[in-house]
Parts: structure tokens; C-alpha cells; sequence
């Protein structure tokens, strides 16, 4: 199957065209992933013409796309999703969600299985986003949010060996966690993290975004006075 | 134009908190057709704010954005492969709220393999005039007032180049309306409130300032803050004086200075600019008694008035759609892939390049 992946949950914009088979599992055959978190919704469309292109297919070839949901800075991770869901729906074809942190993680036991791990994106407002992995690389805590040092409390209870995600890096010194990469999701992680959504053809999940936090408003006060008395 | 006959522009609109798709159709004689106008609002989840909160508005146009264009092509009863062109505001607006629909368009436009246009979401509601009363005859005025604008354009066609003639220096009139219903504990938006409370008010009851009147003040520009502060001091004053405040005198008084002012610059402008129309648009258009006033004005100046209905004065996509009808039919070029949103696009930018 052809399968568009694309994530803008992290200060990467990822797009790729990855062919997905049971046996051999996610193959990319172009990708672009751009690190700039300010350009989100001027680099994803032209990124997914260049990977459609470079792969010398059209995007009515496509037989499914999977989005990275989050969690992520709202605005950037916005621009992926109506991206994947508009996409959907004029090309009629289903989008998978993944959540981010999977992404990375896949990636990571890809290549290295066996130890247990920890995803940390950056949150910004010196906040992070984590996800927990067992040995076997199934997600068993998060995603949430929260200051590294509450999380690094919070790793005391539990078995961690490594961490993935530039958040990781970030804070490297207050997690003390040795850093493995990726830095950010793949296109074949996020293909491989929605594998068997996909190639079961199942339903898709409803595309929401993991905001994890609600959005800043005040209800106003009481009426500000304008005389002097 | 020819070959254009039929085409078949779908337009998207995210600027505030209105997700709006509208589809509309070129006809062979240059008239843009209405196929289709929906709109899904989050201004109930504002409301309790007592105003727009950005981050609100970009949520709820990620839920609405593809149901709201699946909705919009069945009314229309077009496919995809009826469709010609995409356009989307690109600015001005707010970024969050604007980055939504632009994202859309980018995508519906790629997939659909047609061209994208980014306009100017104030043209947008200049041109969506053309769908209720067909083809300008010639260069007009255009008097947008909304929550968000308050600007005098000069316009001599849909496709080309907007001069400004004035803006407000300080609150847009809706603005104005909102914050003075504030005041007087009507809801929020507030100028259909102040509209319909005022029909049981006398608009000479209180003589409330006409902002930038005065001779050596710069005759197309408007200013509201004075306004909505002389009010504020005199609801308190009565106020504190253990009055009960007039509410329906107070806000048909309030909103005769708004439409006073409005109508008396936009109609000098039309005189000194020798240009004999106006189109009326923007959430503020819906105003009973500036539609009145401007009637009475431009009949006894001979300019012929122009406004759309008020659904098609507030956001909408389909006046985006309209544009983006125009834009093609005059052979403008597509704007390109990489596009911004623009919070803070110029007037003078019609469509992004
Ligand atoms: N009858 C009316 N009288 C006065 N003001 C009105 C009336 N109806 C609507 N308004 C005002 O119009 C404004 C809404 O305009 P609109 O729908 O164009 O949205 P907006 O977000 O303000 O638009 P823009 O993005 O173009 O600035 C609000 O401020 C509202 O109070």
C-alpha cells in the first residue's frame, strides 16, 4: 500500500511517501523533513508535492495517509492535521492517527528493541510532552505534559533506560536518561506505528489533536470604571 | 473567459471565528453565481469571554473545516472534479484562526489539481456584493465595518488594485457596538442587540461626540474609542447620580454617532472622488438604521447604494468565493504553494502572489 505520512507535531514539519507490506513493513520511498518551527503551514503542502513527486506517483495513488495527532505546540500541529484531513477527503481515501510519541518510539525499537524508553518532545513555556514504552515498545503511560523536573520525579517509580525525541536532548541534564535518536517522528514511523490500522483497512480513529492543555481565556471581570471620581 | 464559463471556485473563510465555505459558478456573462454558503459559528463558545478568544476560534475551524466543505458541495451539488479553483483569505485576521482554513485550501487545491488563491479578506467582502447585485458598472466605493475593520476603499474593479482612502485610528465600529453593549449589560456581539434595543430609543436624546469631525481632522478616517468612552462616562455618571440608565436612548444615541459619522464621510468621499457607487459590507452593514441613513444619503448625493443581505455581510466563504471567481475570470495568476497566513495583510494586496 501507498501511504503519505505527515506530522507537524514537533518543530519538524515530516512529510514521506512510505509503501507498506505486512512482511516487510514501512519502506520510504521520498521524504522531507524540515526543522523550522515558525513555518509549518508555508513548508507542509509544498513538501507533499516535492515527496509525491520525487516518488514519481500522483497523490490519487495514494491509498491511505497517516497524520501525527500530537501532542504538540497547537498551531504548528493544526496545520497537519486539517493538511491529512482536507487531503482525505478530496482524495477519499482514510487517515490514520498516530499518536506522535509513537512515531519516535517505533522508530527507536525499529532499530534497537528490548529496552524500555521514554519519547519527550518540547512543549515550550519549559514544559515537555513524554510518553512511556515497556521492553516490548508498547506505550504504557502519557502522553502528558509537564515540567521536566516533576517528570524526572515521577521516572524515580518506574524502569527507563533510555529516551528518544528532541525534548530528550533538551533536557538531557535534568531527565538523566541516555539519548537515543531520532529527534523527531519519521515518515516510516508514523506508517509503522499505524501498521495495522492500515493494512487492515480498518476505520480510522476520529483525527483529534492531543492538545493536552486547554486553550488561555479569561472570563472578564467586573466593568472598568472610565471616570476619575 | 470563455473557457471559464462554468467554472466552479469554492472559497474558504477562517479569519475570526466564522468557518465559512461557500461555492459559487462563473457564468458566460461575467455574472458569479451563489451555489453555496455555509457557515459553522463558535460564537457561543465566546460568548462567555465577551469576545473572540484566538485559540477557541483555530479549535473549532479544525472540527468544522471538512464537514463544512463536505456541507457546502452538496448544497451546491458539485463533485470534486467540478471544482476550478480553491481560494482562502489569507490575511488579514487572526494567525491561528487564518493558518486553519489557508492549510485547508492548500490541501483541496493540491488534491484537486487546480489553482489556489490567497486574498484579502477585505476584498472578499467588497466582491461578494457582485453575487446579490451582479457586476460592478465601474470604479466604486466600498464602506467595510465589521468587528475587526472599519475602512473606506476605493475600488475601480474586483480584480485590481484598492486604494484606501481612510480607516479608523483607533476601535473598527463593530468593535465599538460590542464594547458599548458591554456597557449597557446587553450580550455579546452586541450590535444586533444595541440595533433592535434602539428602535425604542430617540437618537437626539443625548449628543454624543462625532469622532474626527472637526476641519482639521483627516476626513476619511474614523475614530470609535471616544465614542464608546463618552458613553461609559455617561451611563456612570447617571449611574452615580442614582439614575436608572435609558438603555434604548442611550444606544439608539450611541449608534446615530456611529452611523452619523460613517455615512457623512463615506458620502463626501463619493462626491470628492466623483464616483457614483457604494457597496456597504461587513458584520456592521446588517445595522437597520445605517442602511436607512445611507439610503437617505446617497439618494440626495445620486450615488446608487449597493448592500448584500446581512448574511452575506458577515464572514462568509462565499464572498471569498466570489473573489476567487474574479481573480480567475481576469486571468490573475494563482498564488503559490508556499503561502502564508498574513495577520497583518495590507488592504492594497488583493491576492497573494
Ligand atoms: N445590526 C447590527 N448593528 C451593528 N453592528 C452589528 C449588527 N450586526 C452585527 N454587527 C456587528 O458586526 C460585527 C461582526 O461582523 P463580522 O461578522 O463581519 O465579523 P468580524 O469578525 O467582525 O469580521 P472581520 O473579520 O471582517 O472584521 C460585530 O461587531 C457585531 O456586533
Amino acid at each position: 500500500m501507498l501511504v503519505l505520512a505527515i506530522d507537524t507535531a514537533t518543530p519538524a514539519v515530516t512529510t514521506g511517501l512510505v509503501q507498506l507490506d505486512a512482511a516487510a513493513g514501512p519502506r520510504t520511498l521520498a521524504s522531507r523533513v524540515t526543522v523550522n518551527a515558525r513555518a509549518h503551514g508555508e513548508l507542509l503542502t509544498p513538501q507533499v508535492r516535492e515527496v509525491v513527486a520525487e516518488a514519481g506517483a500522483a497523490l490519487g495513488d495514494v491509498d491511505a495517509l497517516v497524520c501525527g495527532a500530537g501532542p504538540g505546540p497547537f498551531t504548528g500541529l493544526r496545520v497537519g492535521l486539517v493538511t491529512a484531513a482536507a487531503l482525505g477527503h478530496a482524495l477519499d481515501r482514510p487517515v490514520y492517527p498516530v499518536a506522535t510519541p509513537d512515531a519516535i518510539a517505533y522508530d527507536v525499537f525499529r532499530d534497537a528493541p528490548g529496552q524500555e524508553l521514554l519519547v519527550v518532545t518540547d512543549a515550550r513555556r519549559r514544559e515537555v510532552y513524554w510518553a512511556r514504552y515497556d521492553e516490548t515498545g508498547a506505550r504504557v503511560d502519557g502522553p502528558n505534559v509537564e515540567r521536566p523536573a516533576e517528570l524526572a520525579d515521577r521516572l524515580a517509580g518506574a524502569v527507563v533506560r533510555r529516551a528518544a525525541g528532541q525534548g530528550a536532548e533538551l533536557y538531557a541534564d535534568v531527565l538523566g536518561l541516555p539519548v537515543t535518536a531520532p529527534g523527531f517522528p519519521s515518515p516510516a514511523g508514523l506508517v509503522g506505528a499505524a501498521a495495522d490500522a492500515v493494512l487492515s483497512r480498518a476505520t480510522p480513529a476520529p483525527l483529534t489533536p492531543l492538545y493536552l492543555r486547554r486553550p488561555d481565556a479569561v472570563e472578564p471581570g467586573a466593568r472598568k470604571r472610565v471616570s476619575q471620581s | 473567459m470563455s473557457a471559464l464559463a462554468g467554472a466552479v471556485v469554492l472559497g474558504i473563510e477562517t479569519s475570526c471565528d466564522e468557518t465559512g465555505v461557500g461555492v459559487v459558478r462563473l457564468r458566460a456573462d461575467g455574472h458569479v453565481e451563489l451555489l453555496a454558503d455555509e457557515v459553522a459559528s463558535s460564537v457561543d463558545e465566546h460568548a462567555r469571554f465577551g469576545g473572540v478568544v484566538p485559540e477557541v476560534a483555530s479549535r473549532a475551524h479544525l472540527e468544522a473545516m471538512v464537514p463544512t466543505v463536505r456541507r457546502a458541495m452538496e448544497v451546491a451539488g458539485v463533485r470534486p472534479s467540478d471544482v476550478d479553483a480553491v481560494a482562502v483569505t489569507a490575511g488579514p485576521g487572526l494567525a491561528g484562526a487564518l493558518l486553519v482554513g489557508v492549510a485547508a485550501a492548500k490541501a483541496y487545491a493540491t488534491a484537486w489539481g487546480v489553482p489556489l488563491y490567497g486574498v484579502n479578506h477585505l476584498s472578499a467582502h467588497v466582491a461578494v456584493d457582485t453575487l446579490e447585485h451582479g457586476p460592478l458598472p465601474g470604479p466604486a466605493l466600498a464602506l467595510l465595518v465589521s468587528g475587526g475593520h472599519s475602512s473606506l476603499l476605493e475600488v475601480a474593479d474586483l480584480a485590481g488594485p484598492v486604494n484606501q482612502l481612510g480607516a479608523t485610528i483607533d476601535d473598527a465600529a463593530g468593535e465599538a457596538f460590542d464594547k458599548v453593549a458591554r456597557l449597557l449589560g446587553l450580550p455579546f456581539p452586541g450590535g444586533p442587540h444595541i440595533d433592535r434595543v434602539a428602535r425604542e430609543g430617540d437618537p437626539d436624546a443625548i449628543a454624543f461626540p462625532r469622532g474626527l469631525t472637526g476641519p482639521h481632522d483627516p476626513a476619511y478616517d474614523f475614530s470609535f474609542s471616544g465614542l464608546k468612552t463618552a458613553v461609559a462616562r455617561w451611563v456612570e455618571a447617571a449611574e452615580r447620580a442614582g439614575r436608572s440608565v435609558p438603555v434604548a436612548d442611550v444606544a439608539a444615541s450611541f449608534q446615530e454617532a456611529v452611523v452619523d459619522v460613517l455615512t457623512a464621510k463615506t458620502v463626501r468621499a463619493a462626491r470628492e472622488r466623483g464616483v457614483d457607487h457604494l457597496i456597504i459590507g461587513g458584520g456592521v452593514a446588517a445595522n437597520s438604521r445605517l442602511r436607512w441613513m445611507a439610503e437617505q444619503r446617497c439618494a440626495d448625493a445620486g450615488i446608487t447604494l449597493r448592500v448584500p443581505r446581512p448574511k452575506l455581510c458577515t464572514d462568509n466563504g462565499a464572498m471569498v468565493a466570489a473573489l476567487g471567481a474574479h481573480l480567475l475570470a481576469a486571468g490573475v495568476e494563482q498564488s503559490s504553494w508556499d503561502i502564508p497566513a498574513d495577520p497583518g495583510l495590507h488592504v492594497s494586496e488583493i491576492v497573494m502572489p
